[in-house]
């Protein structure tokens, strides 16, 4: 059962929190800055332009979905701190459904992604890639998606999470090999065969290339897209819908 | 007519149960509390009735919903104060309350009056736009009362309402309680393990390892416990226990550089005791029976076992082995 009002405030509360977070705020625009400029320059010295795009130029989508990655997991890892401050019981004894709750995380912990990978477009001029109005709004709809998708995977791990110990394991053990085996900062095709299965059961990989697709146009492997976009769209969407249903159902569960 | 209505309880976490077989009513209008020491099962109990955990057997029904079966009907009815602070510290007061207001869907025209009202009652009006994390501890737990009461539940649920509070709070926190109880004609259903807040109860029942072992107004169960324990220091014991016995026929016993001894009314027999010795007095402290003392009687232990200091706790100690050795 879902209920709007319930999801509204739990998403109201996240933005107010976001925004009056301005630490978090920098903490995110500040990685991408420094990756684009620091490793993108030095490693665009060694690996020359192909196919019309440079070094900097191919890790700009990465960039973007390293963003949504972070983003995503920290909102959603947030369930973890509302257990242990005690703030999840007053959600939990309210009378709404748990579903609500799960739909309001998912909602906000996408929103607060997709705001950022919108103000991580203002890099844009610096890197040489020219996007017309339709690119912009195709970055907008696939943000969305990929956020949808890493928020709701987010939410099933802590949902299982007991406490904030686990949250440096998930760092570790999830969060960067997600992001080192996505495609994000060399193409997955390049790898060795062991690692490169790693990467096709990834969903930021496809989430990655859809950008590729929008932003690098015209494209070509290794600094282009890798895969069709119908296929990481489908991928992406699917996993979306298994993480949120798992997610839902793993917040059911009560001793 | 009882509004919460628990039979044959039970709560197994594996090997241990919490909750044993315990059964008890609580009527409308009424304060009913929990009394027992930590780990006796009273905060489970709590979580049983207000669906955040499911019992391994027997039935909860609150204002005729099952708490298992119909949790959403129980919740919408209850109102909540937890052992530790469930607010969130970064947002303000009014945004946890507006917050709290959505969840229970609170008309929307009614929510702004209905927070204005609350931070009033818990004179936190002029603090409405400030973050919690900036609140005393004292001040948080005022404002869960007022969250708890927004959306006039019909029950209250007090899981250790004043735990780590000082005294002076505390007893600010009960006119508060009483205060709205009164204008709200809702129930309160609180546990504790200070036998001072107990004393607010209408009706006490004392859990002891997942079981209720006695039940009854706080007056009811210090009858269990006869005699009031009078504690004097004079200039000379031996003599003053000689004139004791001689004058009343009371043993009085020396222990601490003090004298005791139990008698019926002790705020009557003072007066006659002093004007009746011929050796200076230098002090006379006078102890009622307590709920501790109840507690003493029916387990042989003390709810709390915290070091013992004053004159006042020296007493108290008295009191406990002589009831000890009594038995």
């Amino acid at each position: 059962m879902i209920q709007f009002r319930p999801i509204y405030v739990i998403c109201l509360r996240e933005f107010i929190k976001f925004f009056r977070e301005k630490s978090r705020l920098l903490g995110t625009l500040a990685r991408p800055v420094l990756w684009l400029f620091v490793v993108g320059n030095g490693m665009g010295s060694l690996i020359k332009p192909q196919a019309g795009f440079s070094y900097l130029q191919f890790i700009f989508p990465g960039m973007i979905g390293m963003t949504i990655l972070f983003s995503s997991i920290f909102s959603s890892i947030s369930i973890v701190w509302d257990r242990e401050f005690g703030f999840m019981k007053e959600m939990l004894v309210a009378p709404i459904s748990r579903l609500s709750i799960v739909i309001g995380k998912a909602i906000s912990g996408t929103f607060i992604s997709v705001a950022q990978a919108v103000i991580i477009l203002v890099l844009i001029p610096f890197l040489g890639i020219q996007i017309d109005f339709t690119q912009f709004v195709e970055v907008i709809a696939v943000s969305i998606l990929v956020s949808f998708c890493i928020t709701s995977m987010g939410i099933l791990i802590a949902a299982r999470l007991t406490s904030f110990d686990g949250f440096n394991i998930i760092m570790n053990f999830l969060v960067m090999p997600m992001l080192f085996l996505s495609g994000a900062m060399y193409p997955v095709t390049s790898l060795p065969p062991a690692l490169r299965h790693l990467t096709q059961i990834n969903p930021l990989t496809y989430g990655i290339d859809a950008f590729k697709h929008v932003l690098l146009r015209n494209g070509t492997p290794p600094l282009g897209p890798e895969f069709p976009l119908m296929l990481d769209l489908a991928v992406v969407t699917a996993i979306s819908l298994v993480m949120i249903t798992l997610a839902a159902l793993s917040f059911r569960q009560k001793e | 007519m009882p509004i919460i209505t628990v039979n044959n309880l039970i709560k197994k976490f594996k090997s241990l149960t919490a909750v044993d077989d315990i059964s008890f009513s609580v009527n409308e209008g009424e304060v009913f509390g929990f009394l027992g020491p930590n780990g006796a099962g009273k905060t489970t109990t709590i979580n049983i009735l207000c669906t955040l955990l499911s019992p391994t057997g027997g039935s909860a029904v609150i204002a005729g919903h099952d708490c298992v079966g119909r949790p959403d009907q129980v919740r919408a009815l209850i109102g909540l104060i937890f052992q530790d602070t469930t607010l969130d510290t970064g947002l303000t007061a009014y945004e946890n309350l507006r917050f709290h207001a959505y969840l229970y869907n609170l008309d929307h025209k009614l929510t702004g009056r209905r927070i204005d009202e609350m931070l009033a009652v818990v004179e936190l009006t002029g603090r409405k736009n400030d973050l919690i994390k900036n609140f005393s501890g004292g001040m948080k737990r005022r404002l869960e009362i007022a969250r708890g009461l927004l959306h006039y539940p019909r029950v209250l649920f007090l899981d250790e309402p004043t735990l780590g509070l000082d005294p002076q709070t505390r007893n600010t926190i009960w006119e508060f309680i009483n205060t709205l109880r009164k204008r709200e004609k809702i129930t309160v259903f609180m546990t504790t393990h200070y036998m001072e807040e107990a004393e607010n109860c209408d009706r006490i029942a004392i859990i002891d390892h997942g079981k209720i072992i006695a039940e009854g107004t706080p007056a009811k169960l210090k009858e269990m416990v006869h005699g009031d324990i009078i504690r004097l220091v004079t200039e000379d014991n031996a003599r003053a226990i000689a004139e004791i016995r001689e004058a009343f026929g009371i043993p009085a016993k020396e222990e601490n550089g003090g004298l005791f001894l139990e008698v019926e009314r002790g705020e009557e027999f003072i007066p006659r005791l002093l004007h009746g010795l011929s050796v200076r007095t230098r002090s006379v402290n006078l102890q009622k029976p307590t709920l501790n003392d109840v507690f003493l009687k029916l387990t042989g232990r003390t709810i709390r076992d915290d070091v013992l200091t004053d004159d006042k706790e020296t007493t108290r100690e008295f009191v406990r082995s002589h009831r000890r050795a009594q038995r």
